[in-house]
């Protein structure tokens, strides 16, 4: 009798914290959402990559490379960009988003696309979000986020993982 | 501070040097630039020695920063005569939002519009914000990087504008 007693508690617990984590996520997401609404937080976990799954990806053979598109500062983009990428304008402008959307114009619907950002903490970051919807409204169905948690610089540069300079 | 001129100089002139990690520079001479703020003024940081300087990188976009900003102005309202000197480089793209939040926050620190050399010459501003601390002697106490633990940083303040 104690032995089911102490498994319902334990199933109970488990239960109440996976509600509470639920319920936590789409909170987060509002509470540190970006200026056009559409936080990180909206991406789904199965579109992220992490930066040594990338990392090892661009060090494979070229034809398993994805298209990377910097969505954020074109500033920090000129300091430091991951190796091929593309300057894609800032997603949390409407400005930047025609520019993505010209960026990926002549690509298949189902070509890998990875986006990355890294401007600034994760749940803070402006651009990733809106331009992942954009992506995904124009139809494009292998889109990956890169993970920054904290910035580019934490997360790739000081990783070890190459970078390019320039416009 | 002839290490600080020299690591700037070699930071600009060798593209290669951010592919390896961002440099913190703490312990280091605060590499000297000038640049006209967005007020006209000219800001020379070796003018500035013998101040407490709290060199603040931020954008329009960047939450965070916008929390800090109107504090490190509260600082150097209450703490400018003691030697606080601070001074903000934004890292947005374009000059006319920077003018739009600087008047929106009510600010009338100096601003400077950045860029991608000055980033470099700072170690690599991969990340926003980004705040020096840097003691009267121009040294870098501190770079702190994310939303800052403003109380702590203020105390640090205290503690820098005490040293003589």
């Amino acid at each position: 009798m104690q032995i089911r007693r102490r498994n319902l508690f334990f199933i109970s617990s488990a239960l109440f914290l996976y509600g509470l984590i639920s319920f936590q996520i789409p909170i987060r997401a509002q509470m540190f959402g970006g200026t056009s609404g559409l936080s990180a937080f909206s991406i789904p976990q199965t579109n992220l990559i992490q930066p040594d799954a990338l990392n090892q990806l661009l060090q494979g053979k070229a034809a398993a490379r994805p298209t990377i598109l910097q969505v954020g500062s074109h500033m920090m983009y000129s300091e430091a960009h991951i190796p091929g990428s593309i300057y894609a304008g800032p997603g949390a402008e409407s400005a930047g988003l025609d520019l993505l959307a010209s960026k990926v114009a002549k690509l298949k619907k189902t070509d890998s696309i990875v986006i990355y950002c890294g401007c600034c903490p994760w749940g803070h970051c402006p651009n990733v979000g809106p331009a992942f919807k954009k992506l995904h409204d124009m139809g494009f169905t292998h889109v990956k986020v890169l993970y920054l948690a904290n910035n580019f610089g934490d997360d790739w540069v000081n990783r070890g993982y190459r970078v390019e300079q320039g416009q | 501070m002839l290490s600080g001129l020299l690591l700037g100089s070699l930071l600009l002139l060798c593209p290669d040097a951010a592919l390896h990690a961002q440099k913190p520079l703490v312990n280091m001479p605060a590499p000297l630039f000038v640049r006209t703020d967005l007020q006209g003024q000219r800001i020379d940081m070796k003018t500035l020695h013998g101040k407490v300087i709290l060199l603040n990188f931020w954008a329009t976009w960047c939450g965070p920063c916008r929390v800090e900003l109107p504090q490190f102005q509260a600082w150097q309202n209450q703490y400018g005569s003691a030697g606080l000197q601070v001074v903000t480089v934004s890292m947005d793209d374009d000059e006319q939002p920077i003018r739009a939040a600087v008047r929106k926050m009510g600010l009338n620190l100096p601003v400077i519009h950045g860029d991608d050399k000055l980033g470099t010459l700072y170690g690599g501003i991969l990340g926003l914000p980004v705040t020096f601390l840097i003691d009267r002697q121009g040294r870098i106490v501190e770079r702190r990087e994310g939303a800052a633990n403003l109380p702590d940083m203020e105390r640090k303040v205290q503690q820098l504008l005490a040293r003589h």
